[in-house]
């Protein structure tokens, strides 16, 4: 018999497995959970969208498309950080359009590491970061943050872990899991420190638009001298609540883009055309919708977070995103623990913090991407937990 | 002021408490305002969308185009409230375009609506015509789609 485990290349080996797999399988099996473990809005895509791609799709939208993406999508998404940023990005050849934010930090990392370099990732962070890095043949360098500091990450936190092999840095903001955002002043502490020591920075931007109480989000390479040195990842998953899409782009230098653009075309060819005629209507006439679903998050974001406080969790408001990362260091149980015993007693799914990373460790990661009512009910059956343990 | 009031469109029911929260206020601020909102009649009643037709009862709707011959001072008013005080009658609205009025009448049968059609409104004075549509499906009412299928299909947890 062949040991096929030890046919497996051993950089799969090192990727690290799901830290929410086990608790998925026991969340399926209950048909009275109510989850606030899910990473995606809780809408479905607004119908002008869908309707456009059907239109598309009765037009004969059905080919490949250049490998880049659709030049009318190209454009629009150009006059988008024209218009919310005013930063130039020319659509021919500092663009590239692909199979959501997910492939676009994949192609940027295999297109700038060499094996051994060193990607720094403030910690907690979106799962993907540390497993692209290892995949692209780079070493991944968790730089841990604290709640004393909401999060943050600063030019100090970073330095401690700079060595002759640091690459790149990369950076999710406004964050997954903790809602995180940084001010103008954070952001260009960090882009001094990316000038000082030479790296490129990959900036994962696709909660940029959901940030509330009137704080608007700083696109990273609108900072002095950044431009050039930043690799920009947006999307259209939690915007436009078009994850299933499978639609994202990344923005950068010429070179960067060429250089995504060689893997992108062996590997995927293009994005779905389906899902770039949809795109390019979600550009042309979806603000109005997107700022009623952000105007929703937002109440519940006050819901919620209402909800932990009185409850007496250790909480920060978070400013950005869907998420709230609430410390539950107080109950004396591990992240893991608490989100068994949560699931197994009140049947509430949540994901445990230090999925995000070891820092995320005494902390558990709720989405407040789904109903009041939920939000609510989940409120309850988490404070009657608390109560009785 | 208005985002309350889209909360409240969208589910009456909601608790002060809730509200309060998401709205980021305190709570004797959402009573007073929702007080306020009643007695000025900007909120005129809570109502409750129910699906009769699931609960089993048949009921007709009919649309009705009325024309009516507007008379001296009042205009249409007068004769919009002969029609609106009756009970069979659930909305009136003043039109513009090729009829006046827009009747909506919901009755137990075809039949007892086509009587009042033909008793009472056809024969108020200054009525001059009506048009009958009787209302076979409904789709969507008031904002809220009738059948809606679009459950939630995301898996339980993801990163
Ligand atoms: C921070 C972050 N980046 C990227 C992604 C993946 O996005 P996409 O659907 O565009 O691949 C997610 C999805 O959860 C995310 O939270």
């Amino acid at each position: 018999m062949n040991d096929w485990e030890q046919a497996l290349s051993d950089t799969v080996d090192l990727v690290p497995p799901s830290g929410i797999r086990k608790f998925f399988d026991v969340a399926v099996s209950m048909d009275d959970v109510i989850t606030l473990g899910i990473g995606e809005p809780d809408f479905v895509t607004p119908w002008h969208i869908r309707e456009s791609c059907v239109y598309g799709l009765e037009k004969g939208y059905t080919s490949y498309s250049t490998n880049k993406g659709m030049l009318p999508l190209r454009q629009e998404i150009a006059n988008l950080y024209k218009k919310n940023y005013a930063i130039d990005y020319n659509p021919a050849e500092e663009i590239i359009v692909t199979v959501g934010v997910s492939e676009a930090v994949d192609l940027a990392l295999r297109a700038i590491l060499n094996p051994g370099d060193e990607v720094l990732i403030p910690e907690p962070c979106y799962v993907s970061y540390k497993a692209c890095v290892i995949l692209a043949g780079g070493k991944p360098v968790p730089v841990p943050t604290k709640i004393e500091n909401e999060f943050r990450v600063t030019a100090a936190d970073l330095k401690k872990f700079v060595t002759p092999a640091t690459k790149a840095l990369l950076i999710g903001y406004p964050n997954n899991p903790t809602g995180t955002i940084l001010t103008e002043e954070e952001l260009n502490g960090l882009a001094k420190f990316a000038e000082k020591y030479n790296l490129i920075v990959l900036s994962d931007e696709i909660y940029g638009d959901l940030t509330y109480g009137g704080l608007e989000h700083i696109c990273f390479s609108t900072l002095p001298g950044m431009k050039d040195r930043t690799i920009l990842f947006n999307g259209f998953s939690k915007a436009y609540a078009m994850t299933g899409w499978r639609l994202g782009y990344a923005m950068a230098n010429p070179v960067f883009i060429e250089a995504m653009n060689k893997i992108h075309q062996y590997t995927m060819l293009c994005a779905p055309v389906t899902a770039q005629v949809a795109g390019i209507e979600a550009l042309r006439n979806g603000e109005k919708n997107m700022h009623k679903m952000i105007n929703e998050y937002d109440q519940r974001r006050h819901l919620i977070y209402e909800g932990f406080c009185r409850m007496g969790l250790k909480t920060f408001e978070p400013k950005g995103a869907f998420y709230i990362f609430p410390s539950i260091k107080e109950t004396g149980m591990t992240s893991e623990e608490f989100v068994e015993n949560l699931l197994e007693r009140e049947h509430v799914a949540v994901i445990p913090g230090n999925a995000f990373g070891e820092c995320g460790e005494g902390f558990i990661r709720c989405s407040y991407a789904t109903s009041v009512d939920k939000i609510a009910g989940a409120l309850n059956r988490i404070e009657n937990f608390l109560k009785n343990i | 002021m208005r985002e309350l009031l889209q909360l409240l469109e969208h589910d009456a029911r909601r608790p002060v408490k809730e509200l309060a929260a998401m709205l980021n206020k305190p709570e004797f601020e959402i009573e007073e305002a929702i007080k306020k909102l009643e007695d000025d009649r900007i909120i005129m009643s809570y109502n409750t969308l129910i699906d009769w037709e699931k609960f089993g009862d048949h009921n007709v709707t009919s649309v009705i185009e009325v024309n009516v011959a507007p008379q001296r001072e009042v205009g249409f008013d007068a004769i919009a409230e002969r029609i609106y005080r009756f009970d069979e009658v659930k909305s009136v609205f003043l039109m513009s375009g090729s009829f006046d009025l827009l009747v909506i009448i919901e009755g137990q049968s075809l039949n007892k609506v086509a009587d009042f059609v033909a008793r009472r409104l056809s024969t108020i004075e200054g009525v001059t015509s009506t048009r009958s549509h009787f209302m076979l499906k409904a789709y969507k009412k008031d904002g809220t789609i009738i059948d809606d299928k679009e459950d939630d299909r995301r898996l339980v947890m993801t990163p």
